[in-house]
């Protein structure tokens, strides 16, 4: 019995530690001083990021932060900004929530990082927000449309990046009213935030059209199941809030089965470039060689940015030349567009952030309005809203993979208001001028 | 049942050297050397590697836990890391819906849950061996964290949930950084985890486990009721996994479905072979492996600049080749190696090894 003694004492001890109070209250520590420039030095800033590298979104993904460090490379080689070069950081999370919190605390405790850019994942990134607002960490261009990054009550040091998903559902929701009247709609959605915000913006406009929804988990690359449900309830037209890797497994599945709908794509699994690889390399695993082009002409989706096929905007032109000089060797997709542009935007706050640069005038930066983006809709960017890109256009993929506008560039908010067609100018890369010499 | 213990598996000699003391307070106060060589540990590192301490802390309870089920009853788990999802979102949930629960109870619930659960599995699995077994384990692993996508509002689908677990009182709040303390709570709990654990293994328990291991005819025919003790196997090394995943979800404030891919099973069953199958020293060694054997080799991509495809791939492959090598040169683990190395040095030598070893 002695003994039993002993175990009891030590398991009391145990509880006394740990016994003071709920697990879930609220903690006395509060949010650290902003005004520290952590990762600064005279002639560096250190920054880094999470990206999917390995893992379901690796594919298409991956070469997210290839793009941002040409650009990055780019500064340095021009200077750097206010005299300062730019370390970028990139850890892999291979798209997992755990990994994800690891490899940020990583970034901030023993790598010491100036702020976090471009954090990539709604699942993944959704567990790290309050982290890095607690910090008091800068956590900016979030890679990820999910609404929650838009909080600047709560979290005042999160920015968004991309167009949220019901923004972009409000749009695509609209496009297919006017275009596709009458004809049955099916969901097909990623099981997060992706899902849930991209159909509150849909069912603004085609919830009476919509007869099926399904749903897809990043672990399980098998949407056989799904795509027959849709074929099965009659779908026409199929909207796909889907990561590329599920854009395309979407199209072979149907493809398989002997589907045509209409697919409309989010901006985010709408890359006809990234998609064409993945389509292929799929294909090939699965012992088969398939058309691209065929399988994806007429696909319908949404975006913000130039796409890389419009040689003659300013701005693809511009990151062309960025990607001859430092990634020759990389594919010229949107996806690595997407990095680059991030990359730059980050730049631009970076330098109305002032020569001697702290946490605060970043985050003052950021919310100034001042970011001209290469977009071809405005940020949302300001001190009431951290809502990146505010809008998006239409485009259909042609035969040859290129890409046509079949409906201008209009912006709306993320409730309930009105989609107006965008007017607005863009700043010119020379206009900008971030890596003046 | 007195045969048994003379067998020449990993403790026999020990037992009989230092019968001095009880086991139960010899191991307490072993736990408290260990606790306190944590906390000198945490004081002299820093911040990040303090999260890497805990992160071995709940890896090796996970991978104890498995490692009495797998090494001592002989019962192929490829599902462990589905004790882990229960445990961690036991904690998850309680945290956000009854944030006045203190932080023991809600690790205690995680252990529970995780042992009901086990129970199950353990009350199929008994009827079950070998590779029908492990394939039935692995079913869990795949399966369980679906749950999340069918109750999208209650476990946050594929998005997971995510909260904040305040465990320091406000006395410390100030003294102690937020991850250094968590981690003497993950510690702490482990330990005394690992004390009941041991206790099980070295009594009359564990001695059913072993016997059940070896040969089921003789042991159901010295009287052990060979069903029950399998489950019982589960049990154990389920509340061990579900306090493991509770730890994980209070030291990282996540509980998302594709942290418990069927690949971390995998990983678990991986440490607890590389460790060396059946000894709990093992566990710890297989619990380092898979926390440092990952940071390091990423380092080392990091360091010599490979391209990102090799980058990637590159601390799976070195994981791999460790393990090959280990169980190559020493079948039973980097315990076993430990042994054998004993055996070859002189006495005093063994002290100091010994010391190490903690």
């Amino acid at each position: 019995m002695r003994t039993t003694r002993y175990g009891a004492g030590f398991l009391a001890l145990a509880l006394a530690l740990t016994a003071c109070g709920g697990a879930g209250e609220s903690d006395g520590g509060g949010q650290q001083a902003a005004d520290s420039a952590v990762g600064v030095t005279k002639d560096s800033v250190v920054i880094g990021t999470h990206q999917p590298l390995t893992g379901p979104a690796a594919p298409g993904y991956s070469k997210i932060s290839v793009g941002a460090r040409a650009v990055y490379q780019a500064i340095n080689d021009g200077g750097g900004i206010n005299g300062r070069k730019i370390d970028y950081k990139v850890e892999d999370d291979g798209y997992n929530p755990t990994k994800t919190v690891e490899v940020v605390k990583k970034l901030v405790l023993q790598d010491k990082v100036f702020a976090i850019v471009g954090g990539l994942g709604t699942p993944t990134h959704s567990k790290v927000v309050d982290y890095l607002n607690a910090e008091g960490v800068p956590d900016l261009l979030v890679s990820s449309g999910a609404l929650a990054w838009d909080n600047p009550q709560k979290a005042p040091m999160t920015f968004g990046y991309q167009v949220d998903y019901t923004r972009e559902g409000k749009i695509q929701g609209q496009y297919i009213k006017n275009t596709f009247a009458g004809k049955k709609v099916g969901y097909f959605t990623q099981n997060d935030d992706v899902g849930r915000d991209t159909q509150a913006g849909l069912d603004q406009f085609v919830k009476d059209q919509t007869v099926v929804r399904q749903g897809y988990d990043s672990a399980n690359t098998d949407v056989t199941p799904q795509l027959s449900a849709l074929k099965a309830a009659g779908a026409e037209v199929v909207v796909c809030a889907c990561i590329p890797a599920f854009t395309a497994l979407s199209i072979l599945a149907a493809a398989k089965i002997g589907y045509q709908p209409q697919f409309v794509v989010s901006s985010i699994g709408a890359d006809p470039a990234t998609l064409s690889g993945l389509l292929q390399d799929f294909a090939k695993r699965g012992g088969a060689s398939v058309s691209s082009g065929q399988l994806l002409a007429g696909l319908i989706g949404t975006g913000y940015l130039p796409d890389v096929a419009q040689t003659s905007d300013p701005w693809v032109a511009y990151f062309k030349g960025l990607h001859d000089k430092y990634i020759p060797k990389e594919p010229f997709t949107n996806t690595v567009l997407f990095g680059m542009v991030q990359a730059y935007t980050f730049g631009q706050a970076l330098k109305a952030a002032g020569p001697d640069p702290t946490r605060q005038k970043l985050v003052d930066a950021m919310s100034s309005g001042s970011l001209k983006g290469p977009g071809l809709t405005p940020f949302g960017f300001s001190k009431e809203s951290h809502a990146g890109y505010t809008g998006a256009y239409v485009f259909k993929i042609n035969p040859d993979t290129t890409t046509a506008i079949i409906q201008p560039p209009s912006v709306t908010d993320r409730g309930t208001g009105a989609i107006t067609a965008y007017t607005g100018e863009r700043a010119t890369p020379e206009q900008v001028n971030l890596l003046s010499k | 049942m007195s045969v048994r213990t003379s067998l020449p598996r990993t403790t026999a000699p020990a037992v009989r050297k230092k019968r001095t003391l009880p086991p139960l307070v010899r191991h307490v106060l072993f736990a408290l050397a260990a606790f306190a060589v944590v906390v000198v540990l945490t004081l002299v590192t820093d911040e990040f590697t303090n999260l890497r301490i805990a992160t071995i802390g709940y890896y090796l309870i996970a991978v104890a836990g498995l490692t009495l089920l797998t090494g001592l009853t002989g019962q192929v788990s490829l599902g462990h890391g589905a004790f882990m999802f229960i445990g961690a979102y036991t904690v998850a949930l309680l945290v956000n819906k009854v944030p006045s629960f203190p932080l023991w109870a809600d690790l205690l619930l995680a252990s529970a849950a995780g042992g009901f659960a086990g129970l199950l599995a353990g009350a199929a699995a008994a009827r079950l061996r070998g590779p029908y077994l492990a394939g039935a384990t692995l079913a869990l692993a795949v399966g369980l964290p679906a749950l999340t996508r069918k109750f999208p509002d209650f476990l946050g689908g594929s998005n997971g949930l995510s909260f904040t677990v305040h465990s320091r009182p406000s006395g410390v709040v100030g003294l102690v950084p937020e991850l250094r303390w968590q981690t003497w709570i993950v510690w702490l709990s482990v330990l005394i985890a690992l004390v009941l654990v041991v206790n099980i293994v070295r009594g009359r328990l564990g001695r059913d486990f072993r016997a059940v291991r070896d040969d089921e005819v003789a042991a159901s025919l010295s009287g052990i009721a060979v069903g029950r003790t399998k489950i019982l196997a589960f049990l154990v090394s389920a509340v061990c996994g579900g306090l493991a995943g509770g730890l994980q979800a209070f030291l990282l404030g996540t509980a998302a479905p594709g942290s418990f891919t069927p690949a971390l099973s995998l990983s678990l069953l991986a440490a607890v072979v590389l460790g060396g199958l059946g000894s709990l020293w093992g566990a710890l060694w297989g619990a380092v492996a898979l926390v440092y054997f990952q940071a390091w080799s990423e380092d080392l991509a990091d360091v010599l600049h490979l391209n990102t495809d090799v980058a990637n791939n590159l601390p799976l492959a070195v994981y791999g080749v460790i393990l090959i090598v280990v169980v190559l040169a020493f079948p039973r683990g980097i315990q076993g190696g430990f042994q054998r190395l004993r055996t070859l040095l002189p006495k005093p030598a063994e002290k100091k090894e010994n010391h190490e070893n903690h």
